[in-house]
């Protein structure tokens, strides 16, 4: 049988995997956006064997809520990407530090 | 139970495969690509957890619109790939250590000893005529509808500021105002009404009279 145990540890590599690739992918802000991704992934899949493994179907509700501010904040983050893009030339993250940070 | 565990290790070492090339990738069209394999990957552990409605969505939704556009942008970018491999070599020992160690704490709270079959058993599958969409909706549309409704609002933030922001208006292009187009009232801002003086028509020699009508200008 496949228990809730392999399902969370599934995701918890899959969650690393992505904290490693925000390190990784300084330079490319596209792949960093890629990276927050699969991080809402791997979370939605912890929901999701949650629900299963309880029976409580509030888990498969939150995750269609992720999906839905997960695909909003893809749009908006691409667009303001593409004005960055515009106005700077870049999308390197190290090269955006107008605000001194 | 046999051939759903093996089903089960494939698609996590699939789904492990595929994002680590996300991450490793140099090529963000290359990345993309293998985040769709990943998304559809893990769209079919969903389905073996149940949860039909949302591995469908999942892979509609996001492999269908959001990845897509991630493709359109990186495409219309013109990113500079050859920049970007310098930087891969420097930041490596530290994401290593990191994921290492987030996932060493994440194995010490997940392990089998805390959420292993003792404590949470499979529950029974369910049988022919369950229908997952039929459930979530149910719950969807009674319990959780003025969260549906922000949603449905939040994606129409999404849209208008998408829009606005990508929007821009270059000065050598002509284009038509359609607020003005609009607000153009029925009097003196459609006709305008001009009086001219006559002129005096001239008169045109009898030799010709076909192309006399022509020849009166």
């Amino acid at each position: 049988m496949i228990e809730l145990s392999d399902y969370l540890m599934l995701s918890g590599i899959l969650f690393a995997i992505s904290i490693a690739g925000i390190f990784i992918n300084r330079k490319n802000l596209i792949v960093l956006l890629m990276c927050i991704e699969l991080m809402l992934l791997a979370v939605n899949t912890n929901f999701i064997a949650f629900s299963h493994f309880l029976g409580d179907m509030a888990g498969q509700v939150f995750v269609f809520f992720i999906l839905t501010v997960a695909a909003a904040e893809a749009a908006i983050g691409l667009a303001i990407l593409v004005v960055l893009f515009r106005s700077r030339r870049t999308i390197d993250v190290e090269d955006l530090d107008a605000l001194k940070g | 139970m046999g051939f759903e565990k093996f089903l089960f290790y494939v698609l996590a070492a699939t789904l492990i495969a595929a994002a680590g090339m996300v991450v490793t990738r140099r090529n963000p069209v290359h990345a993309v690509l293998f985040l769709v394999v990943a998304f559809v990957t893990s769209a079919m552990l969903w389905m073996l957890l149940e949860a039909e409605f949302l591995a469908i969505s999942l892979v509609l939704v996001y492999v269908g619109a959001v990845l897509v556009l991630f493709l359109f942008v990186i495409m219309m970018l013109d990113v500079d790939i050859a920049t970007l491999k310098a930087q891969f070599i420097r930041h490596l020992p530290l994401a290593l250590v990191v994921g290492v160690i987030m996932l060493v704490e994440i194995f010490l709270v997940v392990g089998p000893g805390n959420f292993g079959g003792e404590s949470f058993p499979n529950p029974a599958p369910q049988g022919p005529d369950y229908s997952n969409t039929r459930e979530l909706g149910l719950v969807l549309y009674s319990a959780y509808l003025y969260p549906f409704e922000i949603a449905a609002v939040i994606l129409l933030v999404a849209i208008v500021a998408a829009i606005r922001l990508t929007l821009r208006h270059r000065p050598d292009t002509k284009y038509l105002d359609p607020s003005k187009q609009v607000f153009v009232r029925k009097g003196p801002d459609r006709v305008r009404l001009i009086r001219l003086q006559p002129e005096p028509r001239r008169v045109t020699p009898k030799a010709n009279p076909a192309s006399g009508p022509e020849n009166e200008e």
